[in-house]
């Protein structure tokens, strides 16, 4: 619930299903827990917005417009894990009604997203053949997968495959600062950010410039973003020049800085043993230093300091020395940047941005294991994103059967899905269109235009 | 009395590039020597910039390596045929450099820098007039747009550890074209543009370069397969398919008087001058009294280059293998094949001695103790106990 439902009194209704559902389950609503092809049935009949993914994928292309291309939906791929665990690609559709009866009748547990090919791909067999390598990927959204996995040896709340609010401010760091980079630094505007499903985040950069980068570009904007470039053998995974840091870095830092110490210092009790501290204190090539703090902290178990404030305190110890001007060595000058850097700097999957030609799972899929749907987040509000309350399978199923004998197609609009298709269209869908509409028009009379002025008689 | 004015002389707007672009092959009349022997002087070159990077030099030195091996190389007598030789050779050799995907990538990537190294030495005002010709959607930033990002531009020079000079001029290019510069973080971006510095601008240049040269290289092997290929097959066919492997390195076969070395020489010559492949193989043949094949041939035709004589290497290789396996055996089993080194023997050719490259890509295996020791010594271990044995006589300092 947002703050305005609160004040608006919409709040009311939720709270009396979420009372129905937790005190006094009615029985004929009730659905357990679970995954499996009968939930996804009902979910890819009635909930999933096939409509407009197909609208998002057609990227205004519908026929509406002589300067559409009519050919380009199908050419995008699409691919479906099935149940057993069956794997097919190159899946394309020529329409809205191919794809949804597709989904229905297949009842796929994923559904990826592809290129946009040079040719059909159903048909790549027949190209490939001419060797001049016709069947290639043309167009691709520039897509960032950010996977909570990847920070385990920086969260101490979970690891694996688990994820709670506290260590969920590490995916609230990352959309805070790739987000405002896409659009500031690099000019995108037609940015969805998703839920995985699980323990993480996906970006699709949908502007017509980043769907038409070429591999190598897509792997300079990933390498924009790199930082962290360590592995399980490596103490220093950050390593910034003692020079200044570039606009990008200081100003992630400043957004860096301010959860590192007003959120994640105390939510992961950093400093709070020993074995924390030393982790931190590895990261200091300073032996006369690093003596001192550990002599400090040892000192300090025996003090009266609250388990609360040894984390705030320990810190202020640590950036009042390093940046006291007391280091000889070199490699010092950005310690404390480092430390913080290591601890919620974003850390992107670099082999998916990379690679046009690479699947990533679509936007409103259930994820198998937690059964929640793949929604996607406000950038603008990531702050309030809690992944323990997406809604599941099994709870938006109990909610249409609460709705009684629906027969609208929007059934998904009285469900918790409701909001979320909501945002989708609103915050994105429908800008997005209306930009490809325009940049649609605006080519075909640019196109009208040359052809007028090159007639020669 | 006459009042001379001084001439005002016209200022010259279009700087002419010194720089050819390999746009489009020029219609030039080339004789069939030229041909060969141009392709084989730019070889060179672009070799010994192959040979540079892999040992490692930093772009300064390679710089300076790629000027000299330029003036070394591609001079003509005629200061006008200058430009038609960089230009002739050029084309010849993407014709023998287009074949295969390997030749392509090696081609492409020695081409670029050595463009890149020539670019470098040339002056602001032709390198802008290169950005010119590859039609980059460049543009100088105006005032105004300056103003709204010297922040970021002043906080990108500190970055580098340079302060942002008051009139620097800055190119505002689409971010996709300089995607080095974006992954380094080397440029302020914002907006969708990337703001250049000038001295960035040879990598901007570098990048157009590099990827006319990769179109141009498949459409050139199409060529050739389809037509030329067979069309020549008489003629410039057999030179261009020999080009890619012929030896370019100095002419050993001629004896030099200043290089010779004798037998007695040898050992002390070993100490102080061989290098540290060749110092090990001498060892070992002194201490084994042997050596298995690839040994022989390294350290054989190396001695063959610095000046010993046949019937020296003879006699020295008889002294140490004797001592393992028999004279008779030695003139049996051994003789024939340094005979057959010095071109005495089969088709008589004057063998040369093994290139750092070829060295350094070769394959020993136990019991081998040729190679190159920076790259084959299995273990740090193997390399210091090599280098202790050796430090009695090294005055130098060991890497630690």
């Amino acid at each position: 619930m947002t703050k305005e439902e609160i004040e608006n009194g919409t709040a009311d209704m939720e709270i009396d299903q979420r009372e129905l559902m937790n005190g006094e389950r009615s029985e004929l609503n009730a659905v357990p827990d679970g995954f499996n092809a009968n939930y996804l049935k009902v979910y890819y009949g009635k909930l999933f917005p096939h409509a407009d993914i197909f609208k998002w994928m057609s990227y205004g292309n519908d026929g509406k417009h002589p300067g559409c291309d009519e050919s380009y939906f199908g050419r995008r791929e699409f691919s479906f894990t099935l149940d057993n665990d069956i794997y097919l690609r190159f899946q394309s559709f020529n329409s809205v009604s191919q794809l949804e009866n597709s989904i229905k009748e297949k009842c796929p547990f994923k559904i990826d997203i592809g290129p946009v090919y040079s040719v059909d791909p159903a048909k790549r067999h027949a190209y490939a053949q001419s060797g001049n390598n016709v069947f290639t990927p043309v167009e691709k959204e520039l897509v960032f997968d950010i996977d909570m996995t990847d920070y385990d040896d920086v969260r101490y709340c979970c690891s694996g495959a688990d994820v709670c609010l506290k260590c969920w401010t590490l995916m609230t760091i990352a959309i805070k600062v790739i987000d405002p980079a896409l659009r500031d630094d690099f000019g995108f505007n037609h940015i969805l950010w998703v839920y995985s499903g699980r323990r993480g985040v996906h970006c699709w950069v949908c502007d017509p410039k980043a769907r038409r980068l070429t591999n190598e570009q897509r792997s300079s904007i990933a390498e924009y973003f790199r930082v962290y470039k360590g592995n399980e053998n490596s103490q220093k995974k950050v390593s910034l020049t003692s020079s200044a840091l570039h606009p990008f870095l200081l100003r992630s830092y400043k957004v860096l800085e301010e959860f590192f110490e007003g959120n994640l210092l105390s939510n992961q009790s950093l400093f709070s043993t020993e074995e924390r501290y030393e982790k931190i204190l590895e990261m200091i090539p300073d032996e006369s230093i690093t003596s001192e703090l550990r002599g400090k902290w040892q000192d300090n178990k025996k003090s009266s300091i609250s388990k609360e404030n040894i984390n705030v305190d320990r810190w202020k110890h640590v950036k009042k020395i390093l940046k006291s001007g007391k280091q000889k060595g070199q490699g010092l000058g950005k310690c404390v940047e480092e430390i913080v850097f290591s601890f919620s700097y974003p850390r992107l999957d670099m082999e998916v941005s990379k690679h046009m030609n690479h699947l990533l799972k679509a936007p409103f899929c259930i994820h198998p294991k937690t059964g929640r749907v793949c929604v996607p987040i406000d950038p603008n509000h990531c702050e309030e994103f809690d992944p323990t309350a997406v809604p599941t399978l099994s709870k938006l199923l109990e909610e249409i059967n609460m709705g009684g004998l629906g027969t609208d197609d929007d059934e998904w609009d009285r469900t918790s899905l409701g909001k979320s298709i909501r945002f989708f269209r609103s915050s994105f869908l429908q800008p997005l269109l209306k930009s490809c509409k325009e940049e649609i028009e605006n080519s075909y009379n640019a196109k009208l235009q040359h052809s007028k002025t090159s007639l020669t008689w | 009395m006459e009042i001379i004015r001084s001439q005002r002389k016209p200022v010259h707007i279009d700087v002419v590039p010194t720089l050819p672009l390999y746009r489009s092959a020029p219609p030039l009349e080339v004789r069939l020597e030229d041909f060969e022997l141009y392709a084989m002087d730019r070889l060179r070159v672009l070799k010994g910039i192959a040979d540079g990077l892999s040992r490692g030099k930093k772009s300064e030195e390679m710089k300076n390596l790629a000027d000299h091996l330029w003036k070394a190389n591609m001079r003509h007598l005629d200061a006008s045929e200058v430009v038609n030789k960089d230009i002739i050779s050029h084309f010849v050799l993407r014709l023998v450099y287009c074949r295969t995907e390997d030749l392509r990538k090696w081609f492409l990537s020695m081409e670029t820098n050595l463009f890149r190294y020539r670019l470098l030495f040339e002056k602001a005002e032709v390198q802008r007039a290169l950005m010119a010709e590859f039609d980059l959607p460049y543009r100088a930033a105006s005032n105004a747009e300056l103003e709204s990002v010297k922040e970021g531009l002043k906080q990108v020079a500190q970055s580098f550890g340079q302060p942002l000079a008051a009139d620097a001029i800055f190119y505002k290019v689409p971010f996709e074209e300089v995607p080095e510069l974006v992954a380094g973080r080397r440029v302020f971006i914002h907006k969708g543009y990337a703001y250049i510095a000038m001295n960035q601008v040879v990598s901007l240049v570098s990048t157009q370069f590099r990827s006319h040269l990769s179109k141009a290289l498949i459409l050139t092997n199409r060529k050739w397969t389809s037509t030329i290929r067979e069309q020549e097959k008489d003629r410039l066919t057999p030179i261009v398919e020999a080009l890619c492997s012929s030896y370019l390195g100095p002419d050993y076969s001629q004896p030099r008087e200043f290089a010779e070395i004798s037998i007695k020489d040898i050992d002390q010559i070993a100490k102080s001058s061989f290098p540290l492949c060749m110092r090990h193989l001498f060892e070992k043949l002194r201490e084994d009294h042997h050596l298995k094949h690839g040994g022989r041939m390294q350290l054989g035709l190396f001695l063959k280059g610095v000046g010993l004589k046949l019937e020296d290497a003879l006699a020295f290789w008889k002294a140490e293998f004797s001592q393992r396996v028999g004279s008779e055996r030695f003139d049996k089993e051994y003789a024939y094949s340094i005979r057959h080194n010095y071109g005495r023997e089969g088709k008589r050719t004057d063998y040369t001695p093994y290139s750092c490259q070829k060295i350094i890509t070769s394959a020993p295996g136990v019991g081998d103790h040729h190679g190159c020791p920076y790259r084959h010594f299995r273990t740090n271990l193997q390399y210091k106990e090599f280098l202790g044995a050796l430090a009695t006589n090294i005055d130098g300092v060991l890497p630690s």
